[in-house]
């Protein structure tokens, strides 16, 4: 049993010791409480997404009935309410914006972000919506500290106002926008679950049927393990 | 008249299974570092029906290529666990085949008369690597992308003919459509092919000789008046019965990793592969997984890119030549004498050493610690016939000890 245990620490050890692909770099990224079971949230932010991503960026891996089915909601809802750019929930989320203009309008075809989250991690993402900043040297007339120089103007300025950047690199209210700041990370955060979601719908299966395989292993384990001290009596004796 | 003589009669059902499994006779000692043998056998199983799955969705094409993993991610029932239990699978495999190379370091598994046991078995972690390379390419993200492009173009380092080489592997001037469809071709058929052909073979070699224990004893020199080795027990039903334990602890931990962290902070499943492959855009950090950074290491310490293609090779080909290497009449590290105990344990630190320097940027500190570790690594094998001979061994008892 020691050595399960020193094999469990090995483990571990090698999980804290991060590998140069998983660190991000110098930067300061906020921490952000997603919560995938959270189905509100999730909701709020697929709204989120399809009234502002959803026109320049596509999530063409992911479905909008797999949403529906996932978020709490009935195909008519999910047309209703969440389907603004395509005709049949069984459809992918695609967009109409075609890739080489995309490119000539914004310097950069804008990503599809079915599996951002995944490429950026969630924190990555937070700290992107909340890092917006007013650079009069930009053509869009903002810039990010996340993502330094990043073609993609601050979609969401009339919620969060804009931000400066003062001297010192710190970001400062320039002005305000129609949500205070608790309302805004609330909705930045909501969208970083929803992206968070998509980049993985089936996580919440995967989560759901791994404590039964967890479960069924340490069930058997008390079947084989005597099993075998049986078998070994003659041996050991 | 019952159907296994019907069938014994004409093909050798019983014999076989007598053979092989209820009258093999392995030592009663084996201890926790015999598992990885049979681990890794039922890994491989694993991958090979896993990957059966995979073929069915997935589509070996730049353009559709890592939208098609994502439809098994999403579309394929159950397709996120065929393709996690793949992922996390070829990672175990690596887990599994290096604590069992190192069993066969601790106990001298590798010595007369089972040296072809170790030679098969190094074929298998090479015809492996290639594999886990070649299949690490199919989901075409930035690391797939990149990984492959590096590690190609280090063919181009031969003199004379490598461009001319590093051209006809890839199919193209740079990773794609050609390179991608034939290292499908490659992972799926080809590679596994041979890997079952060498575990067939890795097998049959043991069983010919005898499985070795962690007292390096021969158990064939004490047998009883039928012949059976009195420290001998059948595979099955006590082997069978334990590894059946061993099985479960391990699935136990493959679907923790599975099932909560199938990514595994990075070293499993890289953030970068999640964006798809663009020839135009290098990442910061192109990073091989975890399993191969030891040797990617030692590439990076030698300044030369030549001498340095030759390094990694040569650490890889410096592990056929053990058997002859190591001169000591001793097989286990429990009867051994103090300077190999600390030889191996060098080499032990430096290998981890290198694989974790393998996935840091190759600047300043790093690289000089990649190359003492590169040093340490190879004095392991080049000083052994020395170290060997000079050792003050211990007498080896005649029959195993203790569990």
């Amino acid at each position: 049993m020691t050595k399960v245990t020193t094999a469990l620490t090995f483990l571990l050890a090698i999980f804290t010791l991060n590998p140069a692909y998983a660190a991000s770099g110098q930067l300061q990224l906020r921490p952000v409480d997603i919560d995938l079971s959270d189905k509100a949230s999730l909701q709020r932010g697929a709204r989120t997404f399809m009234n502002y991503c959803l026109t320049c960026h596509s999530a063409s891996y992911m479905r909008y009935n797999r949403m529906g089915k996932d978020l709490g909601l009935t195909d008519e809802q999910v047309k209703d309410s969440l389907m603004f750019a395509s005709e049949k929930v069984g459809e992918t989320m695609t967009i109409a914006m075609r890739p080489d203009d995309a490119k000539k309008w914004f310097g950069s075809t804008p990503p599809d972000l079915s599996v951002i989250s995944r490429a950026r991690g969630a924190d990555w993402l937070y700290s992107y919506f909340q890092t917006f900043y007013v650079d009069n040297k930009k053509v869009m007339g903002t810039n990010n500290s996340t993502l330094r120089n990043v073609g993609m103007p601050h979609v969401l300025w009339q919620d969060q106002g804009y931000l400066q950047k003062s001297t010192n690199g710190n970001l400062t209210r320039l002005s305000e926008g129609e949500l205070t700041k608790d309302e805004y990370d609330e909705m930045t955060r909501d969208l970083v679950n929803f992206l968070a979601y998509i980049g993985e719908p089936s996580k919440i299966q995967r989560l759901a049927l791994g404590k039964w395989v967890l479960i069924y292993l340490a069930l058997f384990f008390f079947v084989a393990y005597p099993l075998k001290k049986i078998i070994w009596d003659d041996i050991t004796k | 008249m019952r159907l296994i003589d019907w069938i014994d009669a004409r093909f050798p059902a019983t014999k076989f299974v007598k053979a092989h499994l209820s009258e093999y006779y392995a030592p009663r000692n084996f201890n926790f570092w015999y598992y990885f043998g049979f681990l890794a056998l039922i890994i491989l199983i694993l991958q090979i029906v896993t990957g059966i799955f995979l073929t069915m969705h997935y589509k070996p094409d730049t353009a559709l290529a890592f939208a098609s993993v994502e439809y098994i991610m999403r579309d394929v029932p159950w397709g996120w666990l065929i393709r996690y239990l793949h992922s996390t699978g070829a990672s175990a495999f690596f887990v599994v085949i290096y604590l069992h190379m190192f069993r066969g370091l601790l106990y001298g598994s590798y010595k007369e008369p089972r040296e072809l046991v170790w030679i098969f078995g190094m074929l298998i972690y090479l015809t492996l690597m290639a594999e886990a390379f070649m299949g690490y390419l199919l989901p075409w993200g930035q690391m797939s992308f990149w990984g492959a492009q590096v590690i190609i173009s280090l063919f181009g380092a031969i003199p004379y003919i490598g461009e001319g080489l590093a051209l006809w592997i890839r199919g193209d001037f740079v990773v794609a459509d050609a390179t991608l469809n034939r290292f499908f071709a490659f992972h799926v058929i080809a590679l596994p092919l041979v890997l079952l052909g060498l575990v067939v073979a890795h097998i049959t070699a043991l069983h010919e000789v005898g499985s070795n224990n962690p007292d390096g004893v021969d158990i064939k020199k004490t047998k009883d008046e039928q012949g059976i080795p009195l420290d001998g027990i059948a595979f099955h039903p006590y082997y069978s019965s334990k590894d059946l334990v061993g099985l479960i602890v391990f699935l136990f931990i493959f679907s923790l990793i599975l099932f909560y962290m199938p990514e595994f902070g990075g070293w499993f499943l890289e953030k970068d592969n999640f964006i798809p492959a663009n020839p135009l855009q290098t990442p910061e950090h192109i990073v091989p997984l975890w399993y191969f950074t030891p040797f990617y290491a030692i590439l990076r310490a030698v300044p030369d890119k030549l001498f340095g293609v030759m390094a990694m090779g040569g650490a890889i080909i410096v592990l056929f030549l053990i058997p002859w290497l190591d001169r000591s009449p001793v097989r286990s590290i429990r009867y051994r004498g103090p300077l190999f105990r600390i030889a191996l344990s060098i080499f032990t630190i430096s290998f981890l050493a290198l694989g974790y320097l393998g996935t840091q940027p190759a600047t300043g500190l790093y690289t000089s610690l990649a190359q003492v570790f590169s040093v340490l690594y190879f004095s392991f094998f080049i000083l052994m016939p020395i170290y060997t001979s000079l050792d003050k061994d211990q007498p080896v008892p005649q029959r195993v000890t203790g569990k």
